[in-house]
């Protein structure tokens, strides 16, 4: 009997505290897998972190479980954040727009270091020696690249210019582009405090992005000023920037632009490039030997990300706001498009997993992170996320120009 | 989905408007900014609230301190009109990426927009 009245009292009492008790239990679980992935060994292959712009947070997340292991605070303004991996994978280099540059332990779900190395910036990129973290920066204008353990400034390269599209290029360089001067620059950084600088000119108007190709060969960038992109190969830099789809808008009027393509996941897939048409409603198809023009696609909006899945078979597009709750797919043999999918207002992007089964996309409106079968396109999973934007999984450590 | 069709979008009209309440704004002042706030419905002022900060936010900052655009802060409008900031909302800047926004915004939208961006409450 008295066995019975204390299994009851205990009950009575797991009833009373039964709201506190789920509430104090799901942030146990939450904290637990923390703590288990700092204390147990583990790999960081399958993880990645997830931009929760608004509230300066990020998600640490699994591939294989489709979850979200923890959430690292205290990262400032992230609108238009990106992320880069040490060579480990261990650790993410985070590019807030408030100028601040953070190194995340994604075994530990904490903050490792932090600096405030300008006013305003965009983007940034590792080395191929791993050794240096560049951050391309508006405010003020430059390149400013840091020593990738501790985050000490290595050099200060001031450019008088935005500048955008910075990629880590073999030769442990740097290239970026300079918005306002219409220029692109390669750094040299094979001795670091003294970079090698050199400087293409007038090379087109306001290049607003850039991107390497996989291999390291060809930097893009694209320019918002022109119907065009210039291209500099990096095996013939001697040759000098050319021009690439020139005219592509063909003199048709463009459309008011309210979100501007991003290039860093531009899709070569199947010998072609996909890239993003300024201003119209087109995914434009390019020829990767002759860099020419083959074909183009209407889409449903003015895309912002063309990304190739990790086997080239399909590309995947997200569009420009007010038409930002569509996804297309588009088969790369056939140049078609096989599937169109509404996941919500406001997707902002898309990261497939290492081998591409799987492709995470942030729904910013409805604060979700959704998971699909690159497959069957079939929703696989969906996570909750403050307002998320950028997803970058950790297979980038390992990837020029990621 | 046809409402957001740029495509078939015909300015005219539109323009006469924005003419209208720009003239409006500029003769009638703050009489008419308390006219035009009361034209947008609580709904949509949110919505208008949400592009301001999300989208406006992509280029000029969430916080608004400034990116591909120029910085948004009260601070920096103090001296500018707001039927001049709400033109540009409506009919961008050409040369730069500031699109217009008008096949997306109203014109009294616009003004009121350009009064919180200028006040600094933008109710977030």
């Amino acid at each position: 009997m008295k066995v019975w009245a204390t299994s009851t009292r205990w009950s009575l009492g797991m009833k009373m505290s039964l709201t506190a008790g789920l509430v104090m239990g799901a942030l146990v679980a939450f904290s637990a897998t923390h703590r288990a992935a700092a204390d147990e060994l583990r790999g960081t292959g399958d993880m990645g972190l997830v931009v929760e712009r608004a509230s300066g947070s990020l998600l640490v997340v699994e591939n294989t479980t489709r979850t979200q292991l923890a959430r690292v605070e205290g990262l400032g303004d992230l609108s238009h954040a990106s992320i880069v991996y040490s060579r480990d994978a261990r650790y993410g280099y985070v590019f807030g727009r408030d100028g601040g540059l953070t190194k995340v332990d994604l075994l530990t779900a904490k903050i490792d270091a932090r600096v405030i190395q300008a006013g305003n910036a965009i983007g940034g990129a590792i080395s191929q020696d791993g050794r240096l973290v560049a951050v391309s920066n508006y405010e003020p204008g430059g390149v400013k690249v840091f020593d990738a353990q501790t985050l000490k400034l290595v050099a200060d390269i001031p450019t008088g210019s935005k500048t955008v599209g910075l990629v880590d290029a073999p030769g442990n360089r740097f290239v970026f582009s300079l918005y306002d001067e219409g220029a692109i620059w390669v750094a040299d950084m094979s001795d670091p405090q003294t970079p090698k600088i050199t400087k293409f000119e007038n090379v087109g108007t306001q290049p607003y992005d850039g991107l390497i190709s996989p291999d390291g060969r060809y930097y893009i960038a694209g320019l918002f000023g022109e119907d065009g992109m210039v291209m500099l190969d990096l095996w013939n830099i001697d040759k000098g920037p050319v021009r690439i789809l020139d005219g592509y808008g063909r003199g048709e009027e463009k459309l008011p632009v309210y979100k501007m393509p991003h290039l860093e996941g531009w899709a070569m897939a199947n010998g072609m490039a996909f890239v993003p048409a300024i201003g119209h409603h087109e995914v434009l198809v390019v020829d990767t030997t002759t860099w020419k023009e083959v074909a183009r696609i209407p889409a449903h909006g003015q895309p912002v990300f063309v990304m190739a899945q990790p086997d080239g078979r399909q590309v995947w597009v997200n569009f420009a706001y007010p038409l930002n709750d569509t996804i297309q797919v588009i088969d790369t043999q056939t140049q078609k498009i096989i599937k169109t999918l509404t996941p919500g207002k406001g997707v902002l992007h898309m990261e497939f997993t290492a081998r591409g089964e799987d492709v995470w996309m942030s729904v910013r409106d409805l604060d979700l992170i959704k998971v699909f079968d690159t497959a069957s396109f079939e929703q696989r999973a969906e996570l909750p996320g403050l307002k998320p934007s950028g997803i970058f999984f950790t297979w980038r450590s390992g990837r020029i120009g990621l | 989905m046809k409402h957001w069709d740029l495509k078939v979008w015909t300015p005219k009209p539109v323009l006469k408007l924005g003419a209208f309440y720009a003239v409006l704004a500029l003769v009638t002042g703050s009489v008419a900014a308390a006219a035009v706030a009361k034209d947008i419905s609580p709904e949509r002022k949110t919505e208008l609230r949400y592009v301001l900060e999300q989208d406006c936010g992509s280029c000029h900052g969430l916080t608004l301190k400034g990116g591909l655009g120029s910085p948004l802060l009260a601070g920096k409008l103090a001296e500018r009109d707001a039927a001049d900031l709400a033109s540009i909302i409506l009919d961008g800047v050409p040369g730069t990426p500031m699109p217009p926004w008008r096949p997306l915004i109203q014109p009294h939208e616009a003004l009121w927009l350009a009064q919180i961006l200028k006040s600094g409450d933008l109710g977030q």
